[in-house]
């Protein structure tokens, strides 16, 4: 080991690494709040057509209209509202994030060359970019 | 830019007793990253559509590739909030060991559940 993979006490604290941390933990309370929200919803509207289990979850997982499409719901008016697009668009960008950032953690861990730890990470945010506003194009044009 | 080298063999990593705490901590990743390329795969295929989002739509919603993205997803779901709370009160720490024993029943029986909607939902019933 030529490098130490512990920092002094010196460097420890409130760090830009520290916040990511801590939004890595946050975000996952986030993303229960929103797919508990998204659950209860879907038992709501989807009870007067008995729709059934799996499509429920689908709908928590991520609430977009095209979720439902297919199935028995017999109209699309509830499901497609601003409030259900907003609520699709906050787990998107907190789960696109979350993830991203979750790729530069495995990174950082199994890559060994500098170089392409950094090709790595500048991907992840190129990656995370895209997805947002492809993910967002797709959630309020749907 | 310096290189760090690795100070065990690959041979040694694999025989590293870390039990239970490392297991779930190396299904967390394969499922993070499973799903970190599932959901980059799902969005591009939703905006595309044509031919190619169906295929890929139909791939998904095969009941086999729905039991194998379902086991990373709700393990890494409960694990993750396993984590989330040891972390935000670090007090509980000690209780690590538990709470993974905790964690395994709480996922057995939701995963359970899904597996059982899945496979009847997937052979048409």
């Amino acid at each position: 080991m030529d490098t130490p993979r512990t920092l002094r006490p010196s460097e420890r604290g409130l760090s830009f690494e520290m916040l990511l941390w801590l939004f890595t933990r946050l975000s996952a309370l986030v993303m229960y709040v929103l797919i508990l929200a998204g659950l209860v919803g879907a038992l709501i509207m989807g009870a007067r057509t008995q729709m059934n289990f799996a499509d429920v979850m689908r709908w928590a997982f991520m609430p977009t209209v095209t979720h439902v499409q297919s199935t028995n719901v017999l109209e699309l008016g509830p499901w497609s509202t601003v409030f259900w697009k907003s609520v699709g668009s906050a787990l998107l960008l907190v789960a696109s994030a979350h993830g991203a950032r979750g790729l530069v953690v495995i990174a950082d861990d199994y890559i060994v060359s500098g170089r392409a730890r950094r090709i790595v990470r500048t991907a992840s945010v190129i990656a995370l970019v895209a997805m947002c506003v492809i993910g967002l194009y797709v959630v309020w044009t749907a | 830019m310096r290189m760090t080298t690795r100070n065990v063999s690959l041979t040694t990593a694999l025989r590293y007793k870390g039990q239970g705490p490392m297991l779930t901590f190396i299904l967390h990743r394969i499922g993070g990253l499973g799903m970190a390329i599932f959901v980059s795969v799902h969005i591009l295929s939703s905006f595309l559509g044509g031919t190619t989002g169906i295929y890929l739509n139909s791939v998904y919603e095969s009941w086999v590739f729905q039991l194998f993205i379902f086991f990373f997803v709700m393990f890494h779901i409960i694990n993750g909030l396993r984590i989330t709370i040891l972390d935000l009160w670090p007090s509980l720490l000690v209780h690590e060991r538990e709470a993974i024993w905790l964690e395994w029943p709480v996922f057995l029986a939701l995963y359970g559940f899904a597996v059982l909607v899945i496979v009847r939902t997937g052979l048409g019933s």
